[in-house]
């Protein structure tokens, strides 16, 4: 891993001053992609900005319609959350399928979110939630969040200081999982919102999406049934080792069927 | 850069390179090789030590994080000769054949079994996701977590 200078920062002032004061600096937030990236040197940044500990950062508040979860917050404290639990038991167990207990005792929300990994779980549910990040500077929708392949709205010296969702009346998280990585081939996160029906899928685009026809489709019956023969096109899908664009397509209808059956059947709310 | 933290119960300070991974400093600076690093890509697990309690790869943090922190690797669990209840276990049910997952497998199994209230064969076939082992199949380490877990509940009631 090649150098760099190591900050510290007490507040997230600091972190910003840092942050537009250095000439190619990272945040580090779990590290759990950053420095597998550095290893690899396809990132070198010349300063690295170290916010996992930064105090305000981190932490879950629940309020009457919303649950706001610090940038910093650990996959971990997400998943046995039992206020998460309670409200939102479908991002709960989401965040309890992120890798492995090492990694979901370091990674965090924002660093996860901030990435925008084809294959990663929490932007399903920024985007079915439809969720607001929060920034140093700014509120973004999520659904003009995710813009690309590792790409966001996000400014290139901007934080993320926390992502509040809506609680949704039910929702659900059906991901097939990566047998290796645990990574999602595909995910769907399904949900009944007080906006609408929401259905937003992960693994299968360059970034996550929301899958109009199938939002439509459920609006007017929600029952698995009612997506039969609703498809999402094949077209611009990633393909790779794991799987072609046209199986990640036909997954995309098979976990989107099975969110919604858990729903149906009362399972996860 | 100056760090201190404490390790395994005791201080230390060291000066290290910010680049330097818990890992490298485990194992190059300090001479504790008993951490092991079997892929440095973060997914075999034979790395995992107790950060402030919590288990981690310390091959994909830096020296410079743990500032501050309590660090525990398999060389703090044994009390002089009497092994951990964990590290016991995996001796009683032969949960190991080569050795070189099993740091790894043991600190990652004591946070189960501190985390875990009723653990069930299931569960602790889930919590072994990040832990890879090419030898024994995992039978023998399922079973040790199993017995540990139970050791560690009877030690701490008795204690
Ligand atoms: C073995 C393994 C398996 C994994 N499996 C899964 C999985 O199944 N599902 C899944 O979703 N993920 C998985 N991950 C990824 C994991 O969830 C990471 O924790 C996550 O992608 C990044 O979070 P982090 O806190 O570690 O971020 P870091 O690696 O510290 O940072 C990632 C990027 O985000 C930026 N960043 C961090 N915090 C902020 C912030 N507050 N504001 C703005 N930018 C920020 C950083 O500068 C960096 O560019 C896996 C990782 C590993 C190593
Ligand atoms: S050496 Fe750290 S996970 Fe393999
Ligand atoms: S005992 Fe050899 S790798 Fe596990």
């Amino acid at each position: 891993m090649k150098d760099f200078v190591y900050h510290r920062p007490s507040s997230l002032d600091e972190a910003t001053g840092l942050l537009a004061g250095a000439e190619d600096a990272k945040l580090l937030a779990g590290g759990m992609t950053l420095l597998p990236t550095m290893k690899q040197r396809l990132a070198m940044p010349s300063d690295i900005i170290d916010i996992s500990g930064l105090s305000g950062l981190s932490g879950i508040t629940v309020t009457a319609d919303s649950v706001e979860i610090g940038a910093a917050t650990k996959h971990a404290a997400v998943a046995s959350s039992a206020e998460v639990q309670a409200v939102i038991p479908a991002l709960a167990k989401l965040a309890g399928g992120i890798g492995d207990p090492q990694v979901r005792n370091r990674g965090t929300m924002g660093g996860s979110v901030a990435n925008s990994d084809p294959a990663a779980d929490y932007p399903a549910a920024v985007l079915g939630l439809g969720a607001t990040i929060v920034t140093d500077r700014r509120s973004i929708d999520a659904d003009s969040f995710f813009t690309g392949l590792f790409e966001t709205a996000l400014e290139e010296d901007e934080i993320i200081t926390k992502i509040v969702f809506p609680i949704p009346e039910a929702a659900a998280y059906v991901k097939f999982p990566s047998p290796a990585s645990r990574y999602a081939l595909v995910g769907v996160f399904v949900a009944k919102t007080k906006g609408g029906l929401r259905v937003a899928v992960t693994g299968a685009g360059p970034c996550a999406f929301r899958a109009t026809d199938f939002e439509t489709a459920l609006a007017k019956e929600f029952s698995p049934t009612a997506l039969a023969g609703v498809t999402v096109p094949a077209d611009g899908l990633n393909a790779d080792i794991h799987a072609d664009a046209e199986y990640r397509a036909h997954l995309v209808g098979v976990t989107a069927r099975r969110a919604v059956a858990e729903i149906a059947n009362g399972g996860a709310a | 850069m100056q760090i201190a933290l404490t390790l395994n119960g005791k201080e230390v300070s060291a000066e290290v390179r910010p680049s330097l991974l818990l890992s490298e400093f485990l194992r190059e600076q300090l001479g504790l090789t008993g951490t092991h690093v079997g892929c440095d890509t973060s997914q075999c697990g034979a790395c995992v030590v107790h950060v402030d309690g919590v288990s981690m790869k310390s091959c994909t943090m830096l020296a410079v994080s743990a500032a501050g922190t309590a660090v525990t690797t398999i060389e703090g669990l044994a009390q002089g000769d009497v092994l951990h209840p964990m590290q016991q276990a995996f001796h009683e049910c032969h949960g190991l054949q080569c050795g070189f997952c099993t740091p790894g497998m043991v600190m990652s199994a004591i946070e189960f079994a501190e985390t875990t209230p009723e653990p069930t064969e299931e569960k602790a076939r889930a919590w072994l996701e990040g832990n890879i082992c090419r030898c024994t199949g995992y039978q023998n380490i399922i079973d040790s977590m199993l017995a540990g877990a139970a050791k560690m509940k009877s030690t701490q009631a008795g204690a």
